[in-house]
């Protein structure tokens, strides 16, 4: 059941990114040049997004001791504010102003985006891997 | 280039990508964030991989899956990419390591981080927001 549920959430996010204009790097970069050819619909995605999520989780914990098919919520433990937290969302800051892409803007467009999509995710991917490496060699170490 | 204004496309993406956020936590208490999913799927797989990372892989099918149903019925999806290849390759590269050690990404932090008040989460969005505008900026008006 874990995994249908999974199913069904992974298939609204990838309508919603889609249609959201999330998945198109010149929406989102030109949300971000606000000297430029401003678009603010990235507001109305990300606002829409958070409004649906905070008052969804509200009702979530709030009705529910654990999730439906799993014997636990499980959530972040981290509270910390730490020199990874700061500088690794610098550097995405920076790749996703470069790029255009963000993860979760990305993955939906394997689809029908062609090359650029293909670059992009194969370049991510590997820096994923590259961060963990030098995660766990202790590079940028949390401070 | 320029984007037209989609606000109620944007709103019911946004809508979408919140609810699918909030399916995921009601039934197996997980956080939709790309980052975590993303690199749950990632070698090294060790033993009981599959079972504690199918749901992951799940997700990911369906996000990559619903376009291209969306797309089969007929509708369409905005989608342009005014960067370069060099770009995408590099900033893809960026955004890897950084969401790696930011801990996540718009999805993660932005969207489920926020919506459960996490300090953590509301200071990334926060830095990475003004990262990518100061990215833009400077790779628009200023390279």
């Amino acid at each position: 059941m874990k995994n249908l549920s999974a199913l069904l959430a992974g298939l609204i996010f990838g309508i919603g990114i889609a249609i959201s204009g999330m998945a198109n790097p010149a929406k989102v970069i030109n949300f971000f040049d606000i000297a430029g050819t401003f678009d603010p619909s990235l507001l109305v995605v990300m606002g829409s997004a958070l409004a649906t999520a905070f008052i969804g989780y509200r009702l979530v914990f709030g009705f529910n001791a654990k999730p439906l098919f799993e014997p636990t919520f499980s959530l972040p433990t981290k509270t910390k504010i730490d020199r990874q937290l700061i500088g690794g969302s610098i550097l995405f800051g920076i790749g996703w102003g470069i790029a255009g892409f963000c993860p979760g803007g990305a993955i939906p467009t394997i689809g029908f985006g062609g090359q650029p999509t293909a670059i992009f995710v194969v370049a991510m991917v590997s820096g994923l891997l590259i961060g963990r490496a030098w995660k766990h060699r202790g590079i940028l170490s949390a401070r | 280039m320029i984007t037209e204004f989609t606000p109620y496309l944007s709103l019911a993406g946004g809508i979408l990508i919140g609810l699918s956020a909030v399916i995921l936590m009601w039934l197996n208490g997980r956080v939709a964030g790309m980052t975590g999913i993303l690199a749950g799927v990632l070698p090294p797989y060790q033993q009981g991989w599959l079972n504690a990372n199918l749901w992951r892989a799940v997700f990911l099918a369906g996000a990559i899956i619903a376009p291209m149903i969306w797309l089969g019925l007929g509708n369409k999806i905005d989608f342009a990419v005014p960067v370069s290849d060099p770009y995408l390759a590099v900033g893809g590269l960026i955004v890897g390591i950084g969401v790696t050690f930011g801990g996540g990404c718009t999805s993660g932090h932005g969207v489920c981080g926020i919506a459960r008040l996490s300090p953590r989460s509301i200071v990334a969005t926060i830095v990475f927001m003004l990262t990518t505008f100061a990215t833009v900026y400077v790779l628009r008006h200023l390279v």
